[in-house]
Parts: structure tokens; sequence; C-alpha cells
């Protein structure tokens, strides 16, 4: 493809990819394909081999495409098909097993095969069907607005003219052509945009301060080093649109004067890293990316810099580092990247959603975007649900509204009517909410203001059959496990805090514990040097603000409601309930019961992990779950 | 560089642009406790000793790297700072022996006297422990992990003073350690035992070998004086205990190496005590006795009226012997079959005269120095 030398051109080029899409909309049929990381895991690969099978078998011409995550985790593998000026229908949890049939009743025989369709997707033309929903009127995307994740499962992520058809490469236009550089950080700073990364600092305005800063080169940096158990959303955007980000890092790069950028991905992120390498390599031939970019007279170069699976090098100072070839550690700011960051040099370094977004405020405008969000929050914000709630997935919302529609409306509340029991937003450096605060609108400061954060977008949901302190323990260990070890607070009080929960639940705890617990995290948070250490203590100070009786329970009472922390209780066999059955016996994956057919079986105590499978299948109550500790016999008033 | 003015402990203070909070306030004579930071050396911010309160902003810092600014209203000695410093201080003791009584460093160690200070007796968490052994089998420098608070003077000294990159540190969280090369031992490092590592120690963890059990800090004369050995003229501070040097500490103001130096002047001071040193001139039997050089085969120290054996003489018996060789070489072979080689040890007075010697008195042109080679 020959380089693009004006932008006369690039619209020649957006004007030919759109025409190709409707000609293929309008006259073939196209099989999509969802090869996320999550539609791959669910076995996206065997759909795609069965419908090559069964194609050929019914000598069916389709044009098979790979798109990214559309958000629907929770319906992978998904397969849509659209026939000739048709809509896109979408059928759901595709099992290779039943792609024959879908292809034999859709293609074949020309019904729609309704036991598996979810719904349908308007593709050029407008057009529906009818009989079947569109997205727009399911409780999962009717409450959702897409910006950063627009294109996320709607087009191929490997073709820059899918992605020049959708819009794509206009911000950058709007902003190289018609636009000075000074300009576009206005635009940005009226757009009001905070950092999607968590701390939620305004876009435009640190964008400003490095544009300001005196030093050359500048640097753009984007921070694609998702490490939050239980976060996708950048990995997604990567996935699905990687060309969205790369507008965005060119915008900025123009915008601050950057000659140079970098992507700071994950190594665990392959899929999203190849993409993005197909989507860079498209861009330079294009003249997208490199010298002169558009006959503009601006160049700039994109490179990518693989993490080596360090949670903290999230953390920019650390990321830079790590850029640098240095142990990935942060160090102290003031000064911030703006100011010293890559090699010394003013850098900017922002969040994959936060690049994404600022392309669409540039397609669009500052005023579009504004009108989205709250009155401190503009926009939308991009959350992965995961944990128990129905519909686990990526989901893009506005700012403003409440966790409990997050959860109940969009999520599709807590499966097997289990009770609700907290959210926890922000990751492991996070806090959770408990179901009194559902009503609190999601956006930067309110849920600061309850306890939480906002952190980049993770979102777990967790059901009755969870202890809330064996819940903040876990979070501890990983974030102490990740700490660089570099200051004090961090190194040591991580490994302090955790050794008391640790004591709660084996049942050791005592109630001073609770006090010594806010003593260390809030020394913790006041003196450590990075977001990391600071932060390390949310879950816990969260927790047990709003479930201290659990707490209680936990110390004064060596009892823990959900069942969940091992020291607490033990697991025994009632003799005169007992047949020796066997059925315990088979269902112990640590050989802890000891016992022959029709003879009373004895659980050993040194190998039972407490993990209550021969409760779950005794059906004569033989099992019964004892406690531990012996209740205080005196209770103080 | 402009100036900033801003306030201290409610002291107004005029400091140049760019100094950090801690430069400042020493200048003003302020005192800061410090425990990573070092003078030499470029700050960290790790310790978290020198956190101070800075109105305005949420969390405390370090005063180690935060640079000043205009207007900026400084606590560095409250309650919430001293709390804060105390905190760190008990976290560092709960996992750090406390064998002060037998320790090498009491006396002169930053961590003891940190706790004195904030009067930190004991380990209040009882918590995890390291266990490291302390066998690392190098000839000059004791590594004792336990002892460690990962400060990072010494990944700093080695890195960025000497560039030799030896220490780093290992794994992360609770689990980090101080390292050397690829994780294995200092001698199998690229490490070149100059010791800036130990004199940049703010503790016991690193110590040198040859002073294990010699003497306490406050039983030590402290000689500063010029290493004897190349021209660069470190200056060195020995401590001596009972007229014996003990141990080779930093003279932070030596002009020409500013408190660094290498192996040899840091470790290798043991000749002097040496049984074997020589104290006083000795010549060659033979030679005292005015006979011919006899065979080499009698060259046996067993044989008894061996010829060759060292006898000791005064100086003028042995300068004496040494001209009268030096003239008859000179008579039978001319003087440039004489050559000079003289010494970076030796002062530069010392070695003009030599040239003198060589050149006007034999008559040749054949000197050389050492540190030509």
């Amino acid at each position: 493809m020959p380089v693009l030398t004006n932008i006369e051109e690039l619209r020649e080029l957006r004007d030919k990819a759109r025409a190709e899409i409707t000609e293929r909309e309008e006259n073939k049929t196209t099989i999509i394909l969802g090869m996320g990381t999550c539609g791959i895991a669910a076995g996206a690969y065997e759909v795609e081999a069965e419908l090559q099978s069964e194609l050929e078998k019914h000598n069916i011409t389709a044009e098979l495409i790979s798109v990214g995550c559309i958000g629907m985790c929770h319906n992978e593998p998904l397969l849509d098909i659209q026939q000739p000026g048709l809509p896109r229908i979408t059928y759901t949890n595709v099992k290779p097993k039943i792609v024959g049939k879908i292809i034999e009743k859709h293609l074949v025989q020309g019904e729609y095969n309704k036991r598996w369709i979810y719904g349908q997707l308007s593709s050029g033309n407008g057009k529906f069907v009818e009989g079947i929903p569109a997205y727009e009127e399911l409780p999962f995307y009717n409450k959702q607005v897409r910006i950063a994740l627009k294109n996320c499962g709607i087009i191929d992520p490997e073709s820059i003219e899918e992605y020049l058809a959708s819009d794509g490469y206009s911000g950058l236009e709007k902003a190289l052509f018609q636009m000075g550089p000074e300009d576009v950080i206005q635009e940005i700073k009226e757009s009001e945009l905070r950092g999607r990364g968590g701390a939620g600092f305004l876009t435009g305005l640190k964008w400003e301060f490095c544009r300001k800063a005196s030093g050359s080169p500048k640097y753009v940096i984007c921070n694609a080093d998702e490490g939050d158990p239980g976060a996708f959303m950048d990995r997604s955007v990567l996935e699905g649109d990687p060309h969205a980000l790369l507008e965005g890092m060119i915008i900025a790069g123009y915008a601050i004067g950057a000659p140079e950028g970098y992507i700071y991905c994950r190594a665990e992120y392959p899929l999203a890293i190849d993409r993005l390498k197909i989507a860079i390599k498209q861009a330079y031939e294009l003249g997208i990316l490199g010298e002169n970019i558009l006959g503009s007279g601006f160049s700039f170069n994109l490179k990518i810099k693989e993490g080596a699976g360090a949670f903290v090098c999230g953390e920019e100072t650390a990321l830079i580092a790590s850029i640098e070839g240095k142990r990935g550690e942060p160090r102290p700011r003031p000064p911030y990247p703006a100011v010293s960051g890559l090699w010394g040099k003013p850098t900017n370094v922002n969040n994959v959603k936060s690049f994404a977004i600022a392309s669409q405020i540039m397609v669009n405008d500052a005023n579009w975007f504004n009108k989205i969000g709250t009155e401190k929050s503009k926009g939308t914000a991009v959350f992965a649900l995961t944990g128990k709630i129905e519909h686990t997935g990526l989901i893009e919302v506005p700012m403003g509204i409440t966790m409990r529609e997050i959860i109940y409306d969009v999520g599709g509340g807590i499966p097997d009517k289990k009770q609700f029991k907290a959210v926890q937003t922000g990751g492991p450096l996070g806090g959770c909410l408990p179901e009194d605060a559902l009503d609190t609108p999601v956006d930067f400061d309110s849920l600061t203001e309850a306890g939480a954060t906002m952190g980049s977008g993770g979102m777990i949901v967790v059901d009755q059959d969870t202890c809330m302190v064996e819940f903040a323990r876990y979070f501890l260990t990983f974030a102490s496990a990740e700490s660089c070890g570099k200051c004090v607070p961090c190194r040591i009080g991580g490994q302090r805090l955790l050794e008391v929960l640790i004591r709660i639940t084996n049942g050791e705890g005592t109630p001073e514990d609770l006090d010594e617990i806010e003593r260390i995290s809030e020394f913790m948070s006041e003196g450590s040097l990075c977001a990391l250490g600071q932060l390390t203590p949310g879950p816990v100070i969260s927790s047990l603000r709003f479930f201290r009786e659990e707490y209680k329970a936990h110390v004064n009472e060596n009892y823990c409601q959900a069942g969940v922390c091992e020291g607490m209780f033990t697991y025994e066999i009632v003799p005169d309930r007992c047949t020796g059955c066997g059925l315990c016996l088979k269902e112990c994956t640590t050989e802890a019961i000891i016992g022959e057919k029709k003879v009373v079986h004895v659980i050993d105590q040194s190998k039972c992990i407490q993990c209550g499978a021969c409760y779950d299948v005794c059906n004569l109550g033989a099992v019964l779950v004892k406690r531990k500790h012996e209740l205080p016999l005196v209770k103080t008033a | 560089m402009g100036i900033v003015n801003f306030t201290i402990d409610g002291k107004e203070i005029q400091a140049d642009k760019g100094a950090t909070l801690l430069q400042a306030a020493k200048q003003e004579k302020i005192y800061i406790p410090i425990l990573c930071d070092h003078p030499a050396l470029p700050p960290e911010g790790a310790c978290r000793i020198c956190l101070v309160e800075i109105e305005s902003e949420r969390a405390l810092h370090p005063a180690c790297t935060y640079p000043i600014s205009e207007g900026m209203i400084v606590h560095t000695n409250n309650s919430r700072v001293r709390a804060a410093r105390k905190f760190n201080l008990e976290l560092l003791v709960s996992d750090h022996p406390l064998d002060c009584m037998t320790c090498e460093a009491a006396g002169d160690c930053l961590l003891q006297d940190l706790a004195y200070e904030y009067d930190v007796t004991e380990d209040r968490y009882q918590g995890t422990k390291h266990h490291f052994s302390v066998d690392d089998p190098n000839p000059f420098i004791q590594v004792d992990r336990n002892k460690c608070i990962l400060c990072r003077r010494c990944v700093r000294a080695c890195s960025e003073i000497n560039g030799v990159e030896a220490i780093s540190v290992f794994y992360r969280g609770f689990s980090a350690y101080i390292g050397f090369g690829a994780d294995s031992s200092m001698d199998d490092s690229p490490c070149e035992f100059c010791g800036s590592c130990v004199a940049v120690c703010p503790t016991g963890a690193l110590w040198p070998k040859l002073s294990l059990g010699q003497g306490r800090p406050w039983q030590v004369e402290r000689v500063k004086t010029t290493c004897p050995y190349c021209g660069v003229g470190c200056q060195l501070v020995l401590e001596v205990k009972d007229n014996k040097i003990i141990k080779v500490d930093s003279a932070w103001d030596g002009p020409s190496n500013h408190g660094w130096t290498c192996v040899k002047g840091r470790f290798g001071y043991d000749f002097v005590h040496h049984p074997d040193r020589l104290n006083k001139p000795r010549v060659r039997k033979y030679l005292l006795e005015g006979k011919k050089k006899p065979p080499a085969k009698k060259r046996k120290p067993e044989l008894k009226g061996n010829p060759w054996t060292w006898v000791e003489v005064d100086w003028e018996t042995a300068l004496g012997i040494t001209a009268e060789k030096i003239r008859q070489v000179v008579d039978d072979h001319g003087p440039d079959s004489i050559g000079f080689l003289t010494s970076a040890k030796c002062l530069n007075e010392e070695n003009y005269l030599m040239n003198k010697l060589a050149r006007q008195v034999i008559g040749t042109n054949s000197i050389d120095h050492c540190a030509r080679l």
C-alpha cells in the first residue's frame, strides 16, 4: 500500500474502505467470531475449525472475520452471522457441536435458531429483523455508552481499513490539519477528561505540563501494564481496537511536542501485543506513523516495551525505570514525569483508555464528551465485571450511574439466588462497598468518598459465601507480594499487616488486632513511597469499616460467618449417623477420610484442608462443622 | 539559579532553586534524621526516616528527594512526623537482630542511633524475621544480610561511584535482599573489593573481615593519612587501637578521593604489622665479607656458613656497599648499563632527587616510574 502523503489521500482511502464494507454487507455473507482472549479461552478456535468444515460441507461462501471482545465474556464463544443487507445476528455460548445446527438452520434453511440467538446488531444500513432483540434493548447493553470500547467486538482489529471506515484517524486528521498543538490541549482540557488509570488527574492539564516543560526530546508513554487481578479493560481495547490507542498517542505526541512514544504492555498479553504490532506496522506502511505524518511535518515513532510481570510497573515512575532497563521500582515524586521522566526528559504517561477516549474527543469535540457523566467526572467508565455476578464481562457506562444499576441491571445480579455482599472496585489497591452503599453514583469523587476507589476499572462482586476478612487477606497477600521492597512502610509494613490478617483468619486474632490494622494502615498510607504502598491497606481498611462486625466475630468469637476461614472450625463425622457409604471418601481430594465400606468413617485432621466437599456430599447429615475454639465463657458487657 | 523562599519549622529560609529540602535544612543547621541518604550518593527516598510534613500535601514526603518550592511550609519535627518515623524504625527493628551488644557496628550504627533517639526498644510485632547465613567466601568483606536494612547505599556506591554494578536488589517485597553479581557471592561477581559499600553501610551488614573483633569505634584513635600505594594520594582515616591499625575508614574531605579508595587502600594494610615485614636493611653475607659472588648451588638456606645468607646491618653499611657496587658497574660497563625505576609511593621530591641521581650523578637517562607500567 502506498504511503499517504496528504489528507486527501487519507480521505480517499477511508471512502474506499467504507465502500468496500458496504459492498460486503449488502452482497456477501459474513461470519464474525469473537476472538479476544476471552473468546479463545472459551473455545473460539475450535468453533472456527468446526465452522470452516461446516461451510465446506454445505458449500457456503462466507467471509470470516475475527473481532475482539464485545464485552459479553459470560456468553463466549460468540458467533455472528451477517447476511446480505441484514443485521448481525449474534449466537452465544457457541460450542463446536452446535455450529453445524446454527449454520444449517440459519444459512441453509434461512431460519433463525432462536435457542442460541442473543440479539442483533444493525449493520451499515440500520435495518433490523423482527422478533430478535436489538443489542440496545438488552439489559446488558441498554445502559452502556461506548466510547473507549466503541469498536471493540465490532471491527476487525487487524484491519486498518475497518478502523478507517469507522471514522478512524479522523481525530488525528483534525488535530494535525485544523488545530495547533495548543488547541488540541485546550480541547482535551475543555472536555475535562480525567485519566482512566485510576488517579483521575485531568488529562489535558497533564499534557499541558509536559508541553510547557523544558527539555528535549519529550516522550509519550502508554501504560498498558494492567496487573490487577480480575481486570481486563485495557487488554480488551488493545485486542479489539489497537488503532484507537495509536491514534490517541499520535495526537498526544503532536499536542505535547513529542517525537517518540512507548507502549508499555505486560508480556502476559501476547495477543494484545501481536495485534499492536500489526497495527503499528500498518500505520507505518500508510505513513500514519513515522516521519512527516500525512505530509503534516509532524513525525512520531512508536515502540512496544514488554513488561516482565511486575505489578508495580503499572506505577508510572517504575514503568519508566523498566523501559530504561532498570529494576522496575518507583522513585519519589516530585519531580513528576512531565518534568523529568524517561531518561530524565519530559514524559507524559497515560492509560490505554485515556488515549482511546482522547482520540474520540478529537473525532467529536469537547462538548460532546462533556455532556456525558457528572459534574466532576465527565464521560464514561469502563469496568471489568467479575466475581459472583451473572454477566461477567466488559462494560462501559456513563459516570454517575449507580453501583446498583451496574450490578443488577447491566450485570444481571447475583447468580444462584445468593445474597449480594460487597463489591470491590479499584482492584487489590481499591476498596469495597457494602449493600447500603450500592446507590453511590459511580464517579471518581463519590467512590473515594464512599470508601472505595475508581481504580482503573476492575469490579469484583462477592456474595454471602465470601468472608470479608479472608477477602481482604487475599488482596493483601497479592499487594505485599508485589511490593517492590524499596521503601520500609510497604516492604515490612505490608508484611506485618498481612501477618495480622493471617492471624485473624487462622482464629488466633485478638480484639487489639483491629486497632493494629488501623494503625499500620494509617502509617503505610501516609508514609509509603508510591501508590502501591499507600493503597495496599485499602481493601483491609474499607472491609474493616463496612464489615467490622465480621472482623469482631473472628477475633471475639472465633467465628467465620461465611464458613471460609480454615482455622476457625473442623469437620467431623458423627459415628451414629455414618453408614460407611463411602461417598465422602471418594470426594475427599487429600485422602483425609479413612474408612472401609459399611464401617464408620473418620477424618484425619492433619490431612483435612477444610474444603467442605464431604459436608456437601453427605446426604445423611453425618458430617458436622465443629468450631475449633470454644466460645468465651464469660462475655464482658 | 534563582532563590526560593520558604518556611521550615516556622523559620523563614532562602535557598538555591533545585536544592532538596534536606540540603536546604542542612544549610540552616536544621536536623532531619536520615538513613538511606548519604551526602556522597544520589538520594533514594527509600527508608522514609527523613519524612517531613509539607502543608497542603496529603502524604508525608522524604526531605532527601523533595525539591524546595516557593512558599512551601514544612514541619520536620512535629508529632505526626515523629510518629511516622518511629513506625518505620519499629518496622526495621522488627526484621533486625537485636544483638547490639556483640555487633561490630555498635556505636557506629545509624539504626542504633535512631532507635535510641526514637525510643524503639524492642520488636513490637514478633513477626517473620529473615535468617540469612553469613558466609560470603570473599577475603575482605563480611556480608550479614540479617543486619541489612535495604537502604541501598551500597548499591548506589557500587553503581554510581565505582561504576562496577556488582551489587543489586534481588526479589521483591519482604523477600527482597541485597545480592551480588547474578545472585551469587561477592567473590563470584564483578566486585573489585574497593570497599565503598562498606564505607557507606549504615549498619553492621557489611564489615571488613580484617576488622572483626578488633575493637570498638570509641576505643580507637582516628589518624588521617595518605595512602602509601599509588600516586593518587587518597586520604584515609586509620582506626588505630593499641598502636595497631584495625580498620580503614573514609576521609570524606580527601581532595583527591572524596572518601573513596581502592582495594589496596581499604584493605591492604595488613603488611604494616606483619612479622615478615623488613624494618632494617640487610645484605648478603658474602657482600659484607667482601667476597666474590658465590655459585648459585650454595644458595641453600640449610647450608652451614651459606654465603648467600641475609645479615642485618645498619644503613651506613648497606648504602655503602650499594654505592660501591654501582660505581663498579659504571666503571666497568658505563653509566647506561644502569637503569632506575622509581615508585608512585614516593613523594614528588623523592622522585625528583632520584632523577638527579640518575642523570647527574650516574649520568644515565634510563629512569622510569612504576605509575607508567
